[in-house]
């Protein structure tokens, strides 16, 4: 397919390095000659310098025969404007990024009289992320599949942990829990285990299971998770907007400190059931004066990477009991996993991870389009639902005479309300939600029927 | 510098010229010349040491300008060294430097010669040294890219070996994969090669003949296969032919990729190939009119004036006349026009159009600051303003090109003690990648002449023109060597 990504901030770059490496034909266009230039020369792309809502460059980019364009650029305005002028082109899809919530309200109107496929709004799908850590506070991260039925949980295992040294075989009759693990990292590796694989002291692993289980296997293993009652938002921007709603309609207390007058005015008059400080986030005597000793998590989200780590280490050592961090540069990510930080929410991979899942579902032949996309460790790893359809060529056939893919685990299959975990005698029926968990270093999945040799 | 990628990369085109021998061996065969085993062995050797090399893929892929560069520059001395081999193993250039030196001639598309007499040599070796031409017009490494599977130029980042084999001031794709990118640079390169047998033969030249013609044309290369060049053919037809295709593979194939598409009205809209062509016209009508003398009527005099303009401008160095005894003024603009090269993205080499329109422009450019330093001046280029990298790199292109110029003319004259006509135009014409040039150098000379040093010297300008010289620069540069 031939692609065009409008924009090469952050979340540009992102896409680019995931769309490329996946094999399609990626144009990228942006106003900065130095960025497309080293844009280039990283990845098999073709660059275009230009304004991206310009008729002749998205021309000069091919937008006349393009599948999709991704409109990623700083300003939504630009986005929209560039998605109809590529829509009008002849570009088959777009995507924008659109983050101001007085035009994500109007979403089914630009839907309708724009042509635009999909908005993506990074703020909001952090502020949901977040919402999911707090309502979880074991897990490091956890996702979602098949509308919630079954929870992807991040969870670190550290020294003394009651899982350390156990053999993944075990789990299940040890604990009397329904669960699978379906991705371990080890330092720079990840693996997908087999009933063999014994956990140790740092390993990263990723659990499938519904939400009920993963709670009662949290509490069997004697981790206790007090409910989180109260947060505290460093930094008033639209993520803490978003997520003081999320969190306020679910009855959580919220206090929000935010150092611009003005801002901190305008958030209280929007939100009125929580508590509005202004005050320097980074003035540990605001934040012991305010209560961070008592608070049972904390989410540092300024504007800022460095003052967010900062305030989260220091939120670490007043013994809050969950601290999240915002991190936009990707590249600290390695860093801080050694210091402490383990929660750590990344809007721009959160938007990248929704697009990618739009794509491959474009990709698709036997309509059993990708449902939910999640990249796990740190992008090498995948998971992914998909709906089985009539046309998938294995219906009806046990596991055990599937053959599947190297480096691929069939977590789960949910057929109405019932969680199967697959052994080898189970089969997928049309209608089934399934979820995959692969490596990503092969060809990616697009559809059900690649899973299978 | 990750030494295990370019050793993977090296690896993989000696392999490919490993095969690429094959294709003299075959011509041997045909002929049922007794040259098979000076090609076969080094073809085996290559094969074997390529697949060697290229067995386990390195875990470590990742290459930066500095690994791309000394690999183009690297393998371009190996490919010449392996290439030199059939020559002398057969005994037909029997000293392994004159051997070399025509070799690095071939790849670079220079078609200077150190041989007295060009007729004699084997059908397989005339076959070799022009398809020399060939393979070293459009790139080894370029070629690689196209054939390689897309799996492996998608995870290594080749551009920067792609950017230092084509020429120009500025390389860019034409679609957004490289491996694509490769393909259709191919794909129009041997089509119009093919285009160019056909015509050939049409007129009456045998089919060994034109394949070979082509190929000299098409890398802008210039060995002939007869003495007297294309003279010996003395057919007009052929001349305009040679010289019309000369000045089509001198043109940016992008240019062709946009015929391809249907975008034929930007074709014109270039500003190199307006240039381009108006030099070509401007240079011929010149000649044509200062040797009217020479050839009597002006049907003779154009056709002369415009291959000869044609074959230099391009950097071929086919001859049909000894134009070293053409007038002063028909002589001086060919040292020129050595100069000025074809357009970039093109076979031919040179200081190539484009950059020279550049740096025109900043020259005039300077000379408005001199007058009003407050103003604001920008260059354009194709329509679009340059950007300073561009222009900064195009300038010290050209002084680094005049300092090997001049350190290379000095040693030249130093060991050889010529005429300064003969020793300015054998690095002009070697540096360029033209072939020949005037005085004992001249189209009726040779570089037989030479010492062994003076052709190491001259195969170093040779590489040198046709890499744009930093990728074999760096070679020599300790920091390249260095870990920080």
């Amino acid at each position: 397919m031939r692609i065009i990504i409008a924009g090469c901030g952050k979340v540009g770059e992102l896409l680019t390095s995931y769309i490329s490496r996946e094999g399609h034909d990626v144009i990228v266009i942006d106003t900065d000659p130095q960025i497309i230039e080293d844009i280039v020369n990283e990845y098999d792309v073709m660059g275009i310098v230009g304004n991206c809502g310009s008729n002749s460059v998205l021309l000069e980019a091919g937008a006349d025969g393009a599948d999709l364009i991704i409109a990623v650029t700083a300003s939504d305005e630009l986005n929209i404007f560039c998605c109809m002028v590529a829509g009008k082109l002849g570009v088959k899809h777009s995507i924008a990024r659109v983050r101001n919530p007085e035009y994500t309200e109007q979403m089914v109107f630009m839907r309708g009289e724009f042509g635009l496929s999909m908005a993506v709004n990074p703020e909001y799908d952090a502020a949901e992320e977040i919402l999911r850590i707090i309502q979880f506070p074991a897990a490091i991260k956890i996702d979602t599949f098949a509308k919630g039925r079954v929870d992807l949980a991040e969870v670190r295992i550290d020294d003394g942990h009651p899982l350390c040294g156990r053999r993944l075989a075990e789990l299940g009759g040890f604990y009397g829990v329904n669960i699978l693990v379906c991705a371990v990292r080890r330092g720079d590796e990840v693996a997908i285990p087999s009933g063999d694989f014994t956990l140790e002291p740092g390993d990263v692993i990723h659990i499938t299971a519904s939400h009920s289980e993963l709670v009662n296997f949290f509490k069997k293993l004697g981790i206790v998770t007090k409910r989180i009652r109260s947060v505290m938002i460093i930094g008033g921007g639209k993520i803490a907007f978003f997520l003081s709603r999320m969190l306020c309609e679910v009855g959580i207390k919220v206090k929000i400190v935010e150092s611009d007058p003005e801002r901190a005015a305008q958030l209280a008059d929007l939100l009125p059931s929580a508590m509005v400080i202004n005050g320097d986030g980074t003035d540990g005597d605001i934040l012991i004066e305010e209560g961070i000793d008592d608070v049972d998590a904390s989410v540092s989200l300024t504007g800022i990477d460095e003052e967010n780590i900062i305030i989260s280490m220091f939120a670490g050592t007043r013994r809050v009991d969950k601290v999240i961090t915002k991190i936009n540069h990707l590249n600290v990510m390695k860093m801080l996993s050694s210091i402490g930080l383990e929660c750590i929410v990344s809007p721009k991979n959160i938007s990248a991870n929704n697009i990618l899942r739009y794509l491959r579902g474009l990709g698709n032949t036997d309509g059993s389009s990708v449902q939910t996309l999640y990249k796990i460790v740190d992008g090498s790893a995948e998971a992914l639902e998909f709906i089985a359809s009539e046309n998938f060529e294995a219906l009806g056939v046990p596991i055990k005479d599937m053959k599947l893919k190297k480096n691929l685990l069939l977590a789960c299959i949910i057929r109405q309300d019932k969680i199967i975990y697959p052994h080898g005698g189970d089969t997928i029926e049309a209608g089934d939600s399934v979820i995959v968990v692969t490596k990503s270093s092969g060809e990616a999945l697009r559809d059900l029927g690649e899973i299978l040799e | 510098m990750n030494y295990k990628m370019i050793a993977y990369i090296i690896g993989q085109i000696v392999r490919v010229e490993g095969v690429l021998l094959l294709l003299p061996l075959a011509t041997a065969l045909i002929y049922g010349e007794n040259t098979m085993a000076a090609f076969l062995i080094p073809s085996l050797a290559a094969i074997v040491i390529g697949t060697l090399m290229t067995l386990k893929k390195p875990a470590n892929t990742s290459i930066f300008a500095r690994d791309g560069f000394v690999t183009v520059g690297l393998s371009w001395i190996i490919l010449s060294l392996i290439g030199a081999l059939p020559f002398s193993i057969s005994g037909e250039i029997p000293s392994y430097v004159d051997a070399f030196f025509e070799t690095v001639s071939g790849f670079t598309t220079t078609g200077a010669t150190i041989l007295k007499s060009v007729e004699g040599l084997s059908q397989g070796m005339y076959f070799w040294r022009s398809f020399t031409h060939w393979i070293g017009g459009m790139g080894v490494l370029v070629f690689v890219l196209a054939i390689l599977p897309q799996a492996d130029t998608r995870s290594v980042k080749l551009m920067h070996v792609m950017r230092a084999e084509v020429p120009g001031p500025k390389v860019g794709k034409l679609v957004s994969k490289i491996s694509r990118t490769a393909q259709i640079m191919y794909g129009i390169y041997i089509g119009l090669t093919f285009l160019q047998v056909i015509f050939l033969l049409a007129g009456g030249m045998p089919f060994f003949d034109s394949l070979l013609n082509s190929f000299a044309t098409a890398g802008t290369g210039g060995f002939g296969i007869w003495n007297t060049s294309i003279a010996y053919y003395d057919s007009a037809y052929v001349d305009w032919v040679i010289g019309v295709f000369m000045l089509l593979f001198g043109v940016n194939f992008n240019l062709y990729y946009f015929i391809l598409i249907g975008h034929a009205a930007e074709v014109f809209r270039s500003e190199e190939l307006r240039w381009y062509l108006a030099i070509v016209g401007g240079a011929t009508a010149l000649i044509a009119f200062d040797i009217r003398g020479i050839f009597g009527n002006v049907a003779d005099s154009v056709r002369y004036a415009f291959f000869q303009v044609s074959s230099i401008i391009t950097t071929t160095g086919f001859t049909t006349a000894d134009f070293d005894t053409w007038p002063a003024l028909s002589k001086i603009i060919l040292v020129l026009l050595m100069f000025c090269g074809a357009c970039a993205g093109s076979t031919g080499g040179g200081i190539k159009v484009g950059r020279m329109l550049l740096l025109i422009k900043t020259g005039l450019r300077e000379i408005k600051y001199m007058l009003h330093p407050r103003a604001v001046v920008s260059i354009k280029v194709e329509g679009k303003p340059a950007e300073p990298d561009t222009i900064r790199s195009a300038s010290s292109y050209l002084v680094v090109y005049m300092m090997i110029f001049i350190v290379s003319l000095f040693f030249i004259e130093m060991i050889e003690e010529c005429d300064l006509v003969t020793g300015f135009t054998a690095v002009a014409a070697c540096f360029n990648n033209i072939g020949p040039g005037l005085g004992a150098v001249g189209p009726s000379g040779g570089f037989a002449g030479f010492t062994a040093l003076s052709k190491l010297i001259l195969s170093f300008n040779m590489l040198a023109g046709r890499l744009e010289i930093f990728p074999l620069l760096l070679l020599f540069s300790p920091s390249t060597w260095r870990r920080y």
